[in-house]
């Protein structure tokens, strides 16, 4: 058992942050400074320190944690949306004072567990993990103040998550039995043909399904939407973004194991390309904001799968480029909703209506992020999908490619009435006025260039996130 | 690449963003024209560069670095024969939009020119791209500009246009993206210019032509994909009209050219009576739709489908007088149907209304407006010396020369361009009551505008031999490609519609 504190300074640094909550919850409010004083610099700071351990790899604990460039990519996107969904929850209106240190606790206990699960390469060490960030945000998800809304999606959230993890459960001890095995690099050696391993398959099936269930991938997405609508716009933002990171480096990792062709690699290709159309038809028909962005990302689950059918090096780190490239976008729309809802309120479209006069900035910023989400260039969205496009094609699975470029287009219908709403309607509704101070602008103004840097700039990050899938593919 | 002190070409894409960016910092409403104006005209200085084109096939003003190397990707400029003039149409139009807004646009100048400025950076990067992703990524930024256009200064049924024009060209160009990541993934790089020595198989070109050839026919329009063309001229503003004819209908056209003839010749020449049959329908039901319109500006819609018949008609015929055609035709449609289009602005805004009944009788009462009119419709039917006739009449040689079944269909559609541009034209002059009798004729800044197109039109139409030389040496070289390889394709494959059918049902897989 090799442990080695220099390896793992963010994942200490992050355990340290959380003891820190954990010390100021047991307080009364009075206490200063306050926690949001305080936090996001100490959140800003993690995503530093990610930053500079980048390089670091190695195996410890009896080889069921590794420390690759997959880890690193992975850890460093975590941080920095951590970071994002702190400063986002600073202004949540909906939040009761004393409740605060406790709501920085878990948020900050669930990315920790994300940090360790795209560490973890063993399937017990996985399922700890999983269990450690859904059972922070199983209780993460009802603190609403004053809407039952939010306590029915906590409840569903719960369920849902009970259900899958015990079907996650249940898989592994079929894998453990027939292939004598839960290390990942062994499991990779060994043939998952349905013919060789039934019951493997079958196992490997029913725990795919609990990292299904963190991504909201059809026919495990049910949660997603109204879990979006429940809860506040601050959680979702969370929800909706780091724990589908955690689900795809897991789902990266297990990749080595499809190979093109395999029965359960057709399986999931057909997976992602109902949920891709699935997703993309129901949000067509939503007028919540937050519920068409619960679709959508059902959507956008079935376009990580292109990449991970591929059985390449490249289509691990397309996938991997996607799952960040959503994480941006994502954190930018959800950013403006939680900014332009100041009371907390759930958004319906009409509410953005002449956005681009009450706030022009938070209306070009949503432009961008709605855009991205398309996947219309020079946006990071494109250059994702172009990667996971050009990753998969001619790897058997060119129909699910065509099915990936057909959904844009049923998509844009969708996001463009968020543009439409912001910039051309000009009736408005009754509420709070958005807020236009400075740090909801700048936070709006960076996120919106990051993905389009991002967008017109790829090559650095996509090269870290090529050399994370050759390691796996080696 | 550095020859003049700086790249022109990323210059002309660059220029326009940056000035548009600039906008943010200037206040005033006639500050802001002034300023686009300024960076409009400071933009073709910076093309003068171009000027020295040199008249050959060689693809020239390469500007080449890495974008991700890892995939192959770069940012490659140049320009030849095949789109240099539409870089000239482009570079010109930018100001002339700029003047035909100056009192059309009323609210939210800043970014009515914010999205000109952009719209004329990714113009010039479609004529100029040389790399088909970096194609793709300036073929889609352009319709964001073009969607708040419409959505934002047009009509009262701006909405129903604008996500018309969106969905449409979204959907035709989903494919596009698919076929360019085939073409890498067979051919080994996104580089056009590389992608032109190469021979794909037949079942490949196949598919691929069918692919680019619907993401280029809605962007034209072709005949039964034209119907968002209409509603979105309709709706648009003056200038956005003037974009969406001079420009945007041109990178279909262009996209043929490109790459349907470079990269798929066999699928081309396969597919060719197929595009020559919706050619020519386009060319007679846009004439006859025009025929019954009581909308100006949709009148010049579907006349723009008919005239956009004819350029696809002289591609698809594959000789050279045709692709000499199409290429004239669509630098002449872009100056005419441009030029009309700010005519109707121009009388838009003294009757507000773009019914011909409400704008009857002009020619006593403004007779400087009745001459640019009338001098627009005689080049957009083909009237000789005008430009018009110069396209169309290389086009009819093509035709003719191809067959004559062919030409002899397509005269009734030269007719019907007569015909309508008369209706339209006789009303407008002489129409009674005349409802012109409170209104002033054109201002200086109107004169400015309608008089370089009008300058245009003469000079293409007396002395085309400039025209011929800068084009010339890029057509003979694609249609000395084309011929060649075609044969190279159809040698290898006998049986085109099998072979597809079977790649299409997956049978073919089980038997190679």
């Amino acid at each position: 058992m090799n442990f080695s504190p220099t390896l793992v300074v963010p994942e200490l640094f992050q355990f340290l942050l959380i003891m820190a909550l954990f010390i100021q919850s047991l307080g009364n409010r009075d206490w200063e400074p306050h926690v949001e004083r305080w936090l996001p610099f100490f959140a800003g700071l993690g995503l530093f320190v990610s930053i500079v351990s980048f390089k670091s790899s190695g195996v410890m604990f009896y080889d069921v944690y590794k420390l690759d460039a997959l880890s690193q990519f992975f850890k460093i996107t975590i941080a920095a949306g951590f970071f994002v969904a702190v400063l986002n929850a600073t202004r949540q209106p909906t939040l009761e004072g004393e409740k605060r240190s406790d709501y920085y606790m878990f948020l900050a206990l669930s990315a920790w567990g994300l940090m360790i699960l795209s560490s973890a390469t063993e399937l017990f060490t996985i399922y700890l993990a999983l269990e450690l960030s859904s059972y922070s945000l199983y209780t993460l998800i009802p603190l609403r103040a004053h809407d039952k809304g939010a306590a029915e999606a906590g409840i569903k959230y719960i369920l849902f998550g009970a259900v899958a993890t015990a079907l996650a459960l249940y898989g592994l001890s079929y894998v453990l039995a027939s292939q004598q095995t839960t290390y990942i690099a062994a499991l990779a050696t060994k043939s998952w043909a349905w013919a060789d391993a039934p019951m493997a398959v079958v196992g490997l099936s029913l725990f795919l399904a609990g990292m299904f269930y963190k991504l909201a991938l059809f026919p495990f997405h049910f949660w997603c939407p109204d879990v979006y609508q429940g809860t506040s716009n601050e959680t979702a933002a969370y929800v909706a973004t780091l724990p589908k990171l955690g689900a795809v480096v897991i789902l990266v990792r297990l990749a080595t194991l499809l190979k093109p062709g395999l029965e359960i690699t057709t399986t999931l290709a057909w997976l992602g390309a109902i949920s891709m159309t699935f997703g993309n038809l129901c949000a067509l028909a939503q007028k919540d904001v937050k519920r068409m962005l619960g679709f959508s990302s059902v959507a956008h689950a079935g376009y990580v799968m292109v990449g991970l059918v591929a059985g390449t090096a490249q289509g691990l780190a397309a996938a991997a480029f996607y799952a960040l490239a959503y994480v941006a976008m994502n954190l930018l729309a959800f950013w403006v909703i939680s900014r332009v809802a100041s009371d907390g309120r759930n958004l319906q479209l009409d509410d953005l209506n002449g956005l681009y006069k009450r706030a022009p900035s938070l209306a070009f910023s949503l432009g961008v992020g709605a855009f991205a989400l398309v996947g219309l260039p020079p946006t990071v969205g494109f250059i994702g999908k172009f990667f996971l496009i050009t990753a998969a094609w001619n790897q058997g699975y060119n129909w699910l490619v065509i099915t990936l470029a057909v959904n844009s287009a049923f998509a844009i219908y969708y996001y463009l009435s968020l543009v439409r709403h912001a910039y051309t309607e000009d009736t408005l509704t009754e509420g709070a006025a958005p807020d236009t101070s400075a740090f909801s602008v700048v936070g709006a103004g960076l996120l919106a260039a990051v993905v389009l840097v991002l967008g017109m700039i790829p090559a650095p990050l996509f090269e870290f996130a090529i050399a994370a899938g050759q390691g796996l593919m080696h | 690449m550095l020859d003049y002190g700086y790249p022109v070409l990323s210059s002309l894409v660059v220029f326009p963003l940056l000035a548009a960016a600039g906008l943010f910092i200037i206040r005033g409403e006639a500050v802001v024209r002034g300023y686009t104006l300024a960076a409009s005209i400071f933009e073709i200085i910076l093309a003068i560069p171009l000027a020295t084109y040199k008249f050959s096939a060689d693809f020239q003003f390469v500007e080449r670095i890495a974008w991700v190397s890892q995939w192959g990707l770069e940012y490659h400029l140049a320009v030849d024969g095949i789109s240099i003039l539409m870089i000239w149409l482009t570079l010109f139009t930018l100001p002339l939009c700029v003047l035909c807004s100056w009192t059309y646009i009323s609210k939210r100048i800043k970014e009515f020119h914010f999205c000109l400025l952009f719209m004329t950076a990714a113009c010039v990067g479609v004529f100029t791209a040389m790399d088909l992703v970096l194609f793709y990524v300036f073929w889609e930024a352009m319709l964001i500009p073009m969607y708040l256009l419409i959505a934002v200064w047009g009509g009262d049924e701006r909405k129903y246009a604008s996500i018309k024009f969106f969905l449409y060209t979204l959907a035709g160009s989903t494919l596009l993206l698919v076929a360019i990541v085939a073409f890498r993934i067979e051919g080994g790089t996104f580089s056009i210019p590389e992608l032109m020595q190469q021979t794909f198989s037949f079942r490949f070109q196949f598919w691929c032509f069918l692919a680019m050839a619907l993401a280029f026919a809605i962007k034209v329009p072709m005949f039964p994909f034209h119907t968002w063309l209409p509603a979105a001229h309709v709706q648009a503003p003056s200038a956005g009209s003037v974009i969406l004819a001079a420009i945007l209908l041109k990178m279909g056209t262009y996209g043929f050219l490109r790459f349907c003839l470079p990269l798929t010749p066999a699928a081309s020449e396969y597919f060719a009576p197929m595009m020559i049959a919706i050619s020519i329908a386009s060319i007679l039901y846009g004439g006859a739709v025009a025929l019954g319109q009581s909308d100006i500006k949709k009148l010049i819609a579907y006349s723009s489908v008919g005239h956009m018949g004819f350029v696809t008609l002289g591609i698809f015929l594959f000789n050279l007088r045709g692709v000499e055609g199409a290429l004239f035709q669509m630098l002449n449609h872009g100056i005419v149907t441009g030029g009309l289009f700010m005519m109707i602005g121009t009388v838009y805004e003294r009757s507000h209304s773009r019914d011909i009944s409400k704008n009857l009788g002009l020619g006593k009462y403004l007779p400087a407006f009745m001459f640019f009119w009338g001098l627009y419709s005689l080049a957009s039917f083909g009237f000789p010396g005008t430009n018009g006739f110069v396209g169309e009449l290389l086009v009819f040689v093509g035709a003719f020369q191809n067959s004559l079944l062919v030409g002899l269909l397509i005269v009734p559609g030269a007719l019907l361009a007569a015909a309508y541009m008369f209706r339209v034209g006789l009303k407008l002059a002489w129409g009674t009551p005349s409802s012109a009798k409170t209104w002033k004729d054109l201002n200086t800044r109107e004169w400015v505008y309608l008089l370089v197109p009008a300058v245009m039109v003469f000079y293409i139409g007396l002395a085309p031999n400039v025209f011929f030389r800068m084009i010339d040496p890029s057509v003979e070289k694609l249609l000395a490609d084309y011929h060649s390889r075609k044969q190279v394709a159809q040698s290898v494959d006998e049986h085109p519609m099998q072979t597809a059918a079977r790649a299409l049902f997956g049978v073919a897989a089980a038997k190679n």
